[in-house]
């Protein structure tokens, strides 16, 4: 039975993690989440990458945020990511299964995965 | 759109795009099967001009991209069912916002499924936590409610937008549905 009290535990867990986080290094996963993004699929792609960071121990590095329309709703859903000191990299037609394996090879192994990029679906 | 749930994380994330500090999105469904979706905020709200044409396809206050789809699509879901949509919205200074009402019957064919309701409500409080949402899903049978100014009350200074706690805000919505 989830109650208030187990979210009162999560608070009190938080507190802490919150005081640790702050000012360090960020990687952005942006998600496209506009009309366009929604109807092709966003949702579960935002919910994966944010599952994903949590589950490999990244959110002290990496924040998955939501963004409108880009402009290139043929391509959605959409995921750019931003990196200090790297080119940005936009993935396209991106699902869940996509997700997981961005996650494991950009996000933890460093290595684009050129094959989803805008570049190689143009 | 595949789900109605999908229109409601589409026009609500509209309402805090327009600024709005609370958002009320409401289902109620009666004994016939017939659903009425209420969004309303306290955002910036829409001139008549606008309101006369926010559900023209051709229609966009935005630069990225010549239409504007949300509200033609929520239309056309409903109107499919012999629903109808309304706006209602104002810019007035002292109560400005906006007010998007959809009805559907549900026992028709060409009536979308609710879909994953708890999916969408969880993406909007994350992607603004800094706004305040009061969801409600009332049947004959249940009532699912969720307040996040409640729940900050519990939380302090901790973010709605921590994984942890929209986990939480999952599970506490996906246990009211199942009980």
């Amino acid at each position: 039975m989830i109650s208030l009290a187990d979210l009162a535990a999560i608070r009190d867990k938080m507190k802490d993690k919150v005081v640790i986080r702050e000012g360090s290094a960020q990687t952005r996963v942006v998600v496209g989440m506009a009309t366009c993004g929604i109807a092709a699929g966003a949702r579960p792609v935002l919910n994966a990458f944010s599952a994903g960071v949590q589950q490999e121990g990244l959110v002290d590095k990496i924040t998955v945020t939501q963004t409108g329309c880009i402009g290139i709703c043929q391509y959605e859903p959409v995921v750019e990511v931003f990196e200090d000191g790297k080119d940005k990299v936009t993935y396209v037609k991106v699902t869940p299964e996509k997700a997981e394996r961005i996650i494991k090879e950009h996000l933890v192994g460093g290595n684009v995965v050129t094959e989803y990029t805008i570049g190689a679906n143009q | 759109m595949k789900e109605l749930s999908l229109n409601i994380l589409d026009v609500a994330k509209n309402s805090t795009v327009a600024g709005a500090t609370l958002v009320e999105i409401s289902l109620v469904t009666d004994e016939n099967g017939f659903l009425t979706m209420t969004i309303r905020d306290d955002g910036c709200g829409m001139d008549e001009e606008t309101v006369k044409n926010v559900s023209d396809p051709f229609y966009t206050t935005r630069k990225t991209r010549k239409v504007g789809l949300g509200l033609p699509l929520l239309r056309l879901a409903a109107e499919s069912t012999g629903g109808s949509l309304t706006i209602k919205s104002t810019k007035d200074p002292v109560c400005h916002g906006t007010e998007v009402t959809a009805t559907f019957d549900m026992t028709h064919i060409d009536a979308a499924p609710v879909g994953d309701v708890v999916s969408s409500i969880v993406i909007l409080i994350g992607g603004d936590p800094q706004c305040d949402f009061l969801f409600t899903d009332k049947t004959p049978e249940r009532e699912v409610r969720l307040d996040t100014r409640e729940l900050r009350t519990v939380l302090g200074g901790v973010s709605l937008a921590e994984f942890e706690v929209l986990e939480w805000i999952r599970a506490y919505l996906s246990q009211q549905y199942e009980n």
